[in-house]
């Protein structure tokens, strides 16, 4: 029997108003998606939630949703039915092109948008697209803009006992994304997002820096002319991104120029 | 700590036995349900060593609570095929000398039914994209991916004659 994480109270809310009446009465409660995140990080003894919620019963949660304008994705939607959904690969491309290499098929089949988005990884996928799509986020008291909804390390605009229940994407089919993956746990070493608006450019860098960010010089490069041009005789500074055993911060600034090359590749053929 | 009665269909067989909520999906096989095919090879989401079938899809068992899969169907590999009967992909893994030590083969044999259900053992480097999540330390994966698209071919001539 293993005991690698501390025992807690788990609640299987069947309403969204009992969910947000657990989450407010326990201050140290923590909301259970896929757990493909938080199940290895309270294994580690990083995280000790003493009551877990688990909201994979909340029809508010589920279900994607297409119109002329906007893909509406539900937070318990799991990394393989967006992989899978003609409709959002139809709807934006470069978006069912991130989850189908997000980790591997035994963590998309449990792995939840939301999950990854309130989690907020450095190393994560989704929050990329959040970022670079200028995405809505819908919670249970509110709309928060991408913008303003990513704040630092693991850190989101989200309050306590505030609970995202989807994500709103304006359908800009022009996106394109590359990570550059760690090879062994897939988490993202270093990726990018490129999205061409009517009226403008956003591009965003995942994995290299503490927290999502979107890049301001590459974005002023390419508003000029959509074109990999643009970046000649540009490079990314190493200052302020992160180092670890696998990656120091000048062969991060490095793959950060590859993927967004790469990333502008494939919003230029979509 | 209070425990919960943990419901569920496992191979078939209605299993239900009073468990921590921290008891993981794994540990309610092995050790309660008495299912000893699925392994612990690493606890940390790597291996695959315990990859099970859950509502229909693979997960690693390692990664899922117990309690979250109450009232759900899970299929281990006791559930697929016996000694005197074999899963025909556990018969491929025999042609190709698919395993050697044997501790990854019942995630690996779990994972292969699943990317063949999917339709995702069209080649050999799909395939090995879909063995992303398993670990085996002995063999290469040669034989696996051969024995998986042996199974897949065979799989496809069967739909087509049925």
């Amino acid at each position: 029997m293993s005991n690698a994480m501390v025992d807690f109270d788990y609640a299987r809310p069947a309403s969204l108003a009992e969910a947000l009446r657990l989450l407010r009465g326990e201050p140290e409660a923590k909301v259970l998606a896929g757990g493909q995140s938080l199940l290895p990080t309270m294994k580690q003894r990083l995280a000790r939630p003493t009551l877990l919620v688990d909201v994979q019963d909340l029809d508010a949660m589920h279900g994607i949703s297409v119109t002329d304008t906007h893909v509406a994705i539900g937070a318990m939607t799991r990394h393989a039915e967006v992989a899978s959904s003609a409709r959002v690969a139809e709807a934006l491309p470069a978006l069912a092109h991130m989850a189908r290499g997000i980790a591997h098929p035994q963590v998309r089949h449990m792995g939840t948008m939301g999950g990854s988005v309130a989690h907020n990884d450095p190393g994560a996928d989704y929050p990329a697209a959040v970022l670079g799509l200028g995405a809505t986020l819908h919670t249970d008291r509110r709309r928060i803009a991408a913008d303003a909804f990513f704040t630092g390390l693991f850190g989101t605009a989200l309050e306590p006992g505030e609970l995202l229940l989807r994500i709103e994407y304006p359908r800009h089919q022009r996106s394109g994304y590359c990570k550059l993956p760690h090879p062994a746990s897939g988490l993202v070493t270093t990726g990018a997002w490129v999205t061409r608006l009517p009226d403008g450019v956003r591009v965003v860098i995942n994995g290299a820096a503490p927290c999502v960010f979107r890049h301001e010089e590459a974005e002023r490069r390419l508003l000029a002319r959509f074109d990999p041009a643009s970046l000649d005789g540009f490079s990314q500074s190493p200052q302020g991104l992160n180092a670890d055993f696998h990656a120091g911060v000048d062969y991060r600034a490095q793959l950060v120029m590859v993927a967004l090359r790469r990333a502008l590749a494939m919003a230029l053929t979509h | 700590m209070p425990t919960v009665n943990v419901s569920l269909t496992v191979n078939g067989q209605v299993q239900s036995h009073a468990v921590e909520p921290r008891t993981l999906l794994v540990h309610y096989l092995r050790d309660h349900c008495r299912l000893t095919g699925s392994h612990v090879g690493c606890d940390t989401t790597q291996c695959g060593c315990c990859t099970v079938h859950l509502d229909g899809r693979a997960v690693k068992s390692c990664t899922v609570l117990a309690v979250q899969a109450q009232g759900a169907e899970v299929t281990t590999i006791e559930g697929i095929g016996s000694v005197e009967h074999l899963h025909p992909l556990q018969e491929a893994f025999r042609r190709h000398h698919a395993l050697q030590c044997g501790y990854c083969t019942p995630g690996m044999v779990m994972q292969g039914i699943d990317i063949v259900r999917r339709g995702c053992a069209r080649d050999e480097v799909t395939v090995r994209h879909e063995l992303e999540g398993n670990l085996c330390r002995c063999t290469g994966y040669q034989g696996i991916v051969e024995a998986i698209l042996d199974y897949a071919g065979s799989e496809a001539g069967a739909a087509k004659q049925g």
